[in-house]
Formats: C-alpha cells, sequence, structure tokens
C-alpha cells in the first residue's frame, strides 16, 4: 500500500489491510474483523493509557473497518482525544473520523465543538484549516449554531492565510446552505466582496462560489461585486499565458474560476455603469474571437476548457438579452458548432441555441439553421442529442416554418423514445394549434398524432380538438369526412375512436348525403369498434348512438336493438347501464320536437388557456413555457401569465348526474369535455345528515358554479384538482400564481364550520385596491371580518378570517375581481 | 450545483461516492446502479452527458473506471467534464501512474478531491 506506508507510517494498519484483502470468503473476513474489533476494545478499555500514535492507529482502523460497511458503536471518545493532540497526524485523524461518523451524542457534540473552537482560535494555519473542514463535512445545525458567527469574523480578517480564507469561504457557504436564517449578513459583506480582488486565485474561487450563493438570496448586498467581477474577468481573459503559472490549465487561464465569475454575473442584470459595462462587453468579444483563433494545443482538453468559457459567455450574452451583435454572433458560433465532429459539443450548441431562440433579436438568426436542425433529428445517433434538437425545433417555431417542423417531429415521433413522446406528443398538438392558420391541417395533425403516438395522446390534446371543431363551423364537415376515412382503417387506436365518435354523433349529419358515409354505415362503422373499447369510450359511444337517433331517424330501430340488448342493460358498470337504459327510454318515450332540443348540437366552447399547455408546463417545470411565452412576438396569443380568464358563466343547476357525495360530478362526455367546463364542478347535494365529518364535508371549499351574481367568472382551468385535495383535508394552499396565494384553513364542529381564507402577496410590489369576494346563494350569511390591512405588503399573508355558520345544503363560489 | 461524485467500475462497485445533497442510504445503491446502467450502455460516439430524472449526469471513462458525476441544471456541463479529467491527474501525480485499487484503498483520496474541488471550485 503505497500510500499509507507513504504518509502515516501505520504499519499496524497496512498489515491489518492486506489481512482483509488476501481472505478468501466473506466469513473469513469478518472473522478477521471482529478479531481486531475485540482487540481495539480491549486496548481502549484496558488501563493503560495509550499513546498518540496507538490511538491514531487503532482509531483509523476502526474508519477503514467502518468504510468496509460494518457499524461501529465505539471509539469516538478515542476519536475526540486526538483532536486535542498537537500533532498534525493525530488530529487529523480524529477529525476524519468525527466527519464520517457523526455522533448525536450530546456530550461527543460539546466536547467537539469545544475541540473546534480551540482549534480556530489557535493562530496554527493548518489545525485552523483541519477544524473548518470538519465543520463543512458535518454541517450539521448544532455546528453551525455554535460557529456561524465567529466564521466570517475569519473570513475577512486581515491576518488568515489564504488557505485558511478559501476553507472559511467554503465553510460558510456550506453552513448557509444548510441553515440560512444562521448566518446573519453583516458588515463583513462588503469585505467579502473585496476577497475578489484577492492575489491568491484559489481565495477568489471560494469567495465566488460564496457570492453566487449568497447573492441569489440578498442581492442587494452584494451589488458591488459585479465591478469587481467585470474586472477580474477581463485581467484573466486577456492575460497572457505565463501570468497565472499555477492556474493555468492547457494553455487555457483559470477555466473555472472564469466560468464561475461568468455564472456570478449571471446572478445580475447587466452593469449601469458605462465604463463597467464597456469592459464587460470587450471582454466577451475577446471570448468570442478567441474561440475563432487556431487552437494552442491539440489536446483535446485544451479546447474544452476554451469552449467550457465559451458556453458560459453565451449564456450570459443571452442572459443579458440586449447587445444584438453579440447575440447574433453567439448564434453564429453555435451553428458552428452544431455541426462539429464532437458530439458533446452538438449537444451543448443544441442546448444552448434553444434558450437563444426565445430572444427577439436572434430568432431569426436562428431560423437560419433549421436544416441542420432537422437533419440532425434524422441522423443523431445519441438519443439525448435528437432530444435536444427536437426541443430546439419547437422553440424556433414560428408561422413561417410551422408546417415544415410540425411534420418533421411528426416523422420523428414514430420512432423516438417511448419515455419522451408524451411530451413530443404535447409540443406538437400546442404548435399545431397555435400556428394553424388552415384548421383542417390542425384536424389532420391531430389524427396523426393519434395514429402515430395513440397511447401518449393526452385527454388534454383531444379535448382540445373537439373544442376547435366544435367551435369552428368551416372544419367540422372536414372533420367528419377525416375521422369517417380514419376509423375505417383495420386497427385504429382508442383515442381515435372517441374522437371520431364524438365528431360524428355532432357532425355525422354533414356527410351523411354521401352513400359511402350514410347513416346505417356510419353507424355500422362506429359498432364495429365498440366492443373492443374501455368502458369510458362505450360510454361516450352511447351517447352518440342516441345523437343518431335523434339525426337519423332512419336508424332508431338498429339502435334502440343496440340498447336493448342485455349486454347493455345489464351491463355490468354502472354508467353504462345507466345509459342504456336512459337513452332507450329517451328515444321511446320523447317526441322528436323533444328529443331534437335536448340532443341539441353543442354550443361553441368559450376560449380558454389551452389546458395542454397547462399540461406541459407542469411535466417540465418553467422552463417549458419559454418558446411560447412570447408576449413580445405574438401580440395575439392569449394571457397565459394571469390568473382568472374572464369567461361567461355557465350551467345553474345541478346536472341530474351530479352524485350524492359531492363529489365533482362525472360529466358525460356528450357534454363539454372540457375539464372546467361548466356542469362539471357541480357540487353535493348533503339534503340531510348535518353531521358532516370534517373530512368529507367542506362543500364551502368546492367550488362551483352556480349562476352567481353579476360578472362573476367560472372557475379556473385548474379548479377540480386545487378543489379536489380539500375532500380529504381542511388545510392547504387553495390557489397560487405569480402573484397571488390563496390558502384555506378551514374546521368543523358538528353543524357549524369556519373557514379561513389566506391571501400572500407574493410579487415585490403592494396590492393596491385588493378585495376579495366571496359569493354564496342568499341563505347563507358571511361575515368578511374588516381586518383587512390595506394596501398587502409584499410578500406577506394577512389573516382574513371568513367564519360563517354553516348550513346544509351549501354552496358557495369564490372569485377575485 | 454538483449533487453527487462517483467513481464506479464497470462491474457496478462503487470506489468513492461523494454526496453533496442528503440520499438515504439504500436509495444510494440504487441510484450508483441505474447510473451505471445507463454509463454503461453508451457508445463512444454518444455525448457525455445524460439527462437521468431531474439530475444531468456527467461522464467520463478511464480505463474500467467510471467517474460520473450529478448536476442541477445551472452548472456547466464542459467545465464539470474537464474538472473530471483534472481530478484525475491530480491523483495520477499523487500516486505515480493511478489505478483503480489506488482509488479502492486509499481513503485520503477524498481529502484529495476536496482539496482539488476547493482549487477548481
Amino acid at each position: 500500500m503505497p500510500a499509507v506506508s507513504k504518509g502515516d507510517g501505520m504499519r499496524g494498519l497496512a498489515v491489518f489491510i492486506s489481512d482483509i484483502r488476501n481472505c478468501k470468503s466473506k466469513e473469513a473476513e469478518i472473522k478477521r474483523i471482529n478479531k481486531e474489533l475485540a482487540n481495539i476494545r480491549s486496548k481502549f478499555k484496558g488501563d493503560k493509557a495509550l499513546d498518540g500514535y496507538s490511538k491514531k492507529k487503532y482509531v483509523c482502523k476502526l474508519l477503514f473497518i467502518f468504510l468496509l460497511g460494518h457499524d461501529i458503536d465505539f471509539g469516538h471518545m478515542e476519536a475526540v482525544n486526538l483532536l486535542s493532540s498537537n500533532k498534525y497526524t493525530e488530529k487529523q485523524i480524529g477529525y476524519l473520523f468525527i466527519s464520517v461518523l457523526v455522533n448525536s451524542n450530546s456530550e461527543l457534540i460539546r466536547l467537539i465543538n469545544n475541540a473546534i473552537k480551540n482549534d480556530l482560535a489557535s493562530r496554527n494555519p493548518t489545525f485552523m484549516c483541519l477544524a473548518l473542514h470538519c465543520i463543512a463535512n458535518v454541517g450539521s445545525r448544532e455546528m453551525g449554531e455554535a460557529f456561524a458567527a465567529d466564521i466570517p469574523r475569519i473570513l475577512v480578517a486581515g491576518d488568515s492565510m489564504d488557505s485558511v480564507k478559501q476553507s472559511a469561504a467554503l465553510c460558510l457557504l456550506r453552513l448557509y446552505k444548510a441553515s440560512p436564517d444562521l448566518v446573519p449578513m453583516g458588515e463583513w459583506t462588503a469585505r467579502v466582496v473585496h476577497l475578489l480582488n484577492d492575489q491568491h486565485m484559489g481565495v477568489v474561487t471560494a469567495a465566488v462560489s460564496l457570492i453566487t450563493c449568497l447573492c441569489k438570496k440578498n442581492p442587494d448586498d452584494f451589488k458591488t461585486c459585479v465591478s469587481l467581477a467585470v474586472s477580474r474577468l477581463s485581467r484573466i481573459v486577456s492575460s497572457a499565458s505565463t501570468d497565472l503559472q499555477d492556474y493555468t490549465y492547457y494553455f487555457v487561464p483559470a477555466p473555472w474560476l472564469s466560468v464561475k465569475l461568468l455564472r456570478l454575473l449571471q446572478c445580475y442584470p447587466p452593469p449601469e455603469d458605462a465604463a463597467v459595462k464597456g469592459r464587460l462587453v470587450e471582454c466577451l468579444e475577446t471570448v468570442l474571437n478567441k474561440a475563432q483563433e487556431p487552437p494552442k494545443s491539440k489536446k483535446v482538453q485544451h479546447s474544452n476548457a476554451k469552449n467550457a468559457i465559451l458556453f458560459e459567455t453565451i449564456s450570459l450574452i443571452i442572459h443579458y438579452d440586449s447587445e444584438p451583435n453579440l447575440l447574433v454572433r453567439a448564434c453564429n458560433q453555435l451553428g458552428q458548432f452544431l455541426q462539429h465532429r464532437e458530439t458533446n459539443l452538438r449537444y451543448l450548441a443544441l442546448e444552448s441555441m434553444c434558450t437563444l431562440a426565445s430572444s427577439e433579436f436572434s430568432h431569426e438568426a436562428v431560423k437560419t439553421h433549421i436544416d441542420t436542425v432537422i437533419n440532425a433529428l434524422k441522423t443523431e445517433r445519441d438519443v439525448s442529442v435528437r432530444q435536444r434538437a427536437a426541443d430546439l425545433l419547437y422553440a424556433m417555431c414560428d408561422r413561417s416554418n410551422a408546417k415544415q417542423i410540425v411534420s418533421e417531429m411528426l416523422r420523428y415521433l414514430e420512432t423516438a423514445d417511448y419515455a419522451i413522446r408524451e411530451e413530443i406528443v404535447l409540443k406538437v398538438a400546442i404548435l399545431a394549434e397555435k400556428y394553424a392558420v388552415d384548421y383542417s391541417w390542425y384536424v389532420d395533425t391531430i389524427l396523426n398524432l393519434i395514429r402515430i403516438a395513440g397511447d401518449y395522446v393526452s385527454e388534454e390534446v383531444w379535448y382540445r380538438v373537439l373544442q376547435i371543431v366544435t367551435n369552428r363551423d368551416d372544419v367540422q364537415g372536414y372533420a367528419a369526412k377525416t375521422v369517417f376515412e380514419a376509423l375505417q382503417a383495420p386497427a385504429c387506436h382508442e383515442n381515435m375512436v372517441k374522437v371520431g365518435g364524438y365528431i360524428l354523433g355532432e357532425f355525422g349529419n354533414l356527410i351523411a348525403g354521401d352513400p359511402r358515409s350514410s347513416p346505417p354505415v356510419q353507424f355500422s362503422l362506429l359498432h364495429s369498434k365498440f366492443h373492443l373499447c374501455s368502458v369510458a369510450t362505450r360510454a361516450l359511444l352511447l351517447s352518440t348512438y342516441i345523437k343518431f337517433i335523434n339525426l337519423f331517424p332512419e336508424t332508431k330501430a338498429t339502435i334502440q336493438g343496440v340498447l336493448r340488448a342485455g349486454s347493455q342493460l345489464r351491463n355490468a358498470d354502472v354508467e353504462l347501464q345507466q345509459r342504456a337504459v336512459e337513452y332507450l327510454t329517451l328515444s321511446s318515450v320523447a317526441s322528436t320536437d323533444v328529443l331534437a332540443t335536448v340532443l341539441e348540437e353543442m354550443p361553441p366552447f368559450p376560449e380558454r388557456e389551452s389546458s395542454i399547455l397547462a399540461k406541459l408546463k407542469r411535466k417540465k417545470g418553467p422552463g417549458a413555457g419559454s418558446a411560447l411565452d412570447d408576449s413580445r412576438r405574438d401580440p395575439s396569443s392569449h394571457d397565459i401569465n394571469g390568473g382568472v380568464e374572464p369567461t361567461p358563466s355557465t350551467v345553474s343547476t345541478p346536472s341530474p348526474s351530479a352524485d350524492l357525495l359531492g363529489l365533482r360530478a362525472a360529466p358525460p362526455p356528450a357534454a363539454p369535455p372540457a375539464p372546467s367546463g361548466a356542469g362539471n364542478l357541480l357540487v353535493d347535494v348533503f339534503s340531510d345528515s348535518p353531521a358532516a365529518q370534517p373530512g368529507l364535508g367542506p362543500s364551502p371549499e368546492e367550488a362551483f358554479l352556480s349562476a352567481g351574481p353579476e360578472d362573476i367568472g367560472p372557475p379556473i382551468p385548474e379548479a377540480d384538482e386545487l378543489l379536489n385535495k380539500f375532500v380529504c383535508r381542511n388545510n392547504g394552499v387553495l390557489f397560487e400564481n405569480q402573484l397571488l396565494q390563496i390558502g384555506v384553513k378551514s374546521e368543523f364542529r358538528q353543524n357549524l364550520g369556519r373557514m379561513y381564507l389566506f391571501y400572500g402577496n407574493k410579487t415585490s410590489v403592494q396590492f393596491q385596491n385588493f378585495s376579495p369576494t366571496v359569493v354564496h346563494p342568499g341563505d347563507l350569511q358571511t361575515h368578511i371580518l374588516s381586518a383587512w390591512p390595506s394596501p398587502a405588503p409584499p410578500g406577506s399573508t394577512p389573516m382574513i378570517p371568513v367564519p360563517r355558520p354553516v348550513t346544509w345544503p351549501l354552496r358557495a363560489l369564490h372569485s377575485l375581481r | 450545483m454538483i449533487k453527487f461524485f462517483l467513481m464506479v467500475n464497470k462491474q457496478g462497485q462503487t470506489r468513492l461516492s461523494k454526496y453533496y445533497e442528503h440520499v438515504e442510504i439504500n436509495k444510494r445503491t440504487l441510484l450508483e446502479t441505474e447510473v451505471i446502467k445507463s454509463c454503461l450502455s453508451r457508445s463512444n460516439e454518444q455525448c457525455s452527458f445524460i439527462e437521468y430524472k431531474d439530475f444531468k449526469l456527467i461522464y467520463r471513462q478511464y480505463a474500467a473506471l467510471f467517474i460520473v458525476v450529478g448536476v442541477n441544471d445551472t452548472e456547466n456541463e464542459m467545465a464539470i467534464y474537464e474538472f473530471i479529467h483534472n481530478f484525475v491527474e491530480v491523483l495520477d501525480d499523487y500516486f505515480s501512474r493511478v489505478s483503480e485499487l489506488d482509488v479502492s484503498f486509499f481513503s485520503a483520496v477524498s481529502q484529495v478531491f476536496h482539496t482539488s474541488w476547493q482549487r477548481t471550485g
């Protein structure tokens, strides 16, 4: 073991390790270990006090045994004793043991903290560093409480050695990440910023890491770092290769430090001071220029380091988004990388270009590379690179290239990885809808989507196509015809049957004239798929059949025959049985006028935010919406960032199928299938028992739709999910967007309930004229306590208790104005 | 931010692991096996960055040893990629021609790691 005998000279340890290595079997190893453990135990308990060397040796052996995977339950005291020794090697082993085997015994922690305190106070830099490393590695709250005040002092003290400053900076960073509240900002913050000017590069690196983390929460305290960072960066970038001897990596000066400085600059907006800004721009241009020069070394490490700085520079340029020529240059540089030999560079170029595509200055420049990207999509062997190419196509899509991009993405979908198909389906659906000039193209695209990747077409996608077809008269006939043809395929996906069933039910009359798609043909086509479908689809098809009875009276007998069949009337599934029975009776009892009224064509849907976009955002997190967050580019896009969309309100009576438990009524698919459409959120009809169990009952929170007074908008699209969680819980967050958070707390006792609504202001400005309104039918009494501090201070959550006696049945609607 | 740093050999044995975010012990082995599986299944032509759950994995192969770093998306991938190489060069210097055995049996590898980590941040 070269290293062990070199450094510590613990021969006993070396022997022990080679014994273990030579063990032929697991049992032999365990036997050897137990023997050693017994030996060590006896030595520690023995009368003779052990000398430092032996203690160190045994503690080290214990550590090794622990690393092999066995539990150690003794030896901590000896390790703590080692801490107080004066010899470096002994202290080091002591600290190592403690960092690895953290013990929650409070006595020991006190002793450890004492030892660390002594070491920190000693003037010996090596000991101070050891102590700081230990604090950083353990980073527990107790240590934080003990030392968080001392470390900033050490950091900025004039007489601290460089290595100590480095360790102190990183230690502080660790404590801050673990318990930010223990590290108070103070006058040391200004001195920390000045560390950026230090001679020693290591100190600068550590300081940059610390400042980057701290300035995320306290940007104002560290504002002065921007100019210092810029000057440091320009000194590094323009330095000759002999300047920074130790910190030059394959002819690249301080690459990691440059990357960190660039990342620090991304925490702040572009500097306002003209001199600083000029220097920074010059610096960025130098980096971009260097990328074009021939490389100083053939080694791949040189170009990798250079490119690391280049990519970070491009990120900074994109973040600033204010220098058009830099943006265009960045785009061109990335364009060159798109066809580079190395896969890594192609991957990174595609990724950076994705962010570049959303900037208005460079959007056009990015579009010029569309052919390269499409080629990458088709020919790349690496799936991550292909995925990046698909993302980039999505980001660079606009009206001019939408058709091309959508068709390329559809082609890609056919061979795409299963894990990413759902995302691609959502993206294609969004693009198709957004850039559709001709809605028949849109219908074709969605039907293609269903054909190619039917399993991954989520409900939102085909709900959306139905909404659009219903709203646009011109495309209804085309949709009916296309769907009819698609259904004739021998194996067609269930989603296709759903879409087809619905559309033929609504608009089948538009193609009934053609003998190839006459009503009996339509019916038999649908019915041929009937038995292959799941329950939900069959329910939809039953509704379609009753609509057929209305549209095509000649099919009445056939359809009634189907409905009357035992498999429907006595179907095991309650929904199907109910529908079959009701539809059969409806068709026999109702006169044609009544039937026509009941089964009238669906009215157009109100315009609302696409739930597909919401779903994509949920899948990918906040980054996904960026491509379409183009309020700059496309003024006609919906207000995606708003809260409630004002739309006309809707149904006022509970639908007949609202179930008694007051959970969300399952909407019959013939009704608007949109998730937050009208009659969905209907409520409870707790007509009897007032002893509502607190968990089930809280109907005030079940927002629903009732015809409220004047302009009350219907619930927002996500209302369903937000409310469902209150079925089993009394407290929680009801709604949250960028501006506002609404929380609910409720308590119930017998027939009385009390609900508190909390409004939190998430912005950094005060709310003016904020008035929440609770709307309810007249038989309820509501008191809104006027303890409303106005205006709402930023970031606060004032309480507005809204106590109300709850009497059943109970409905309330809450909305914001 | 770096989430974890692993050195795993081709058979799936972990030689060095350092987690910068708390991950439970039993979850660690699972994480390590999955990570090594995704790295092993890649060929030379593919890029060194893999997306895994909500991390990005940056890996480099040295003989039979894979060095894998898991980062979140605020990190510069190229810089980490070169950092891995720098680390290996330091080990090489320290052990004079480092091999997998040195890594498995020398506990101060972690100390070297911490120091080089400090230097490059």
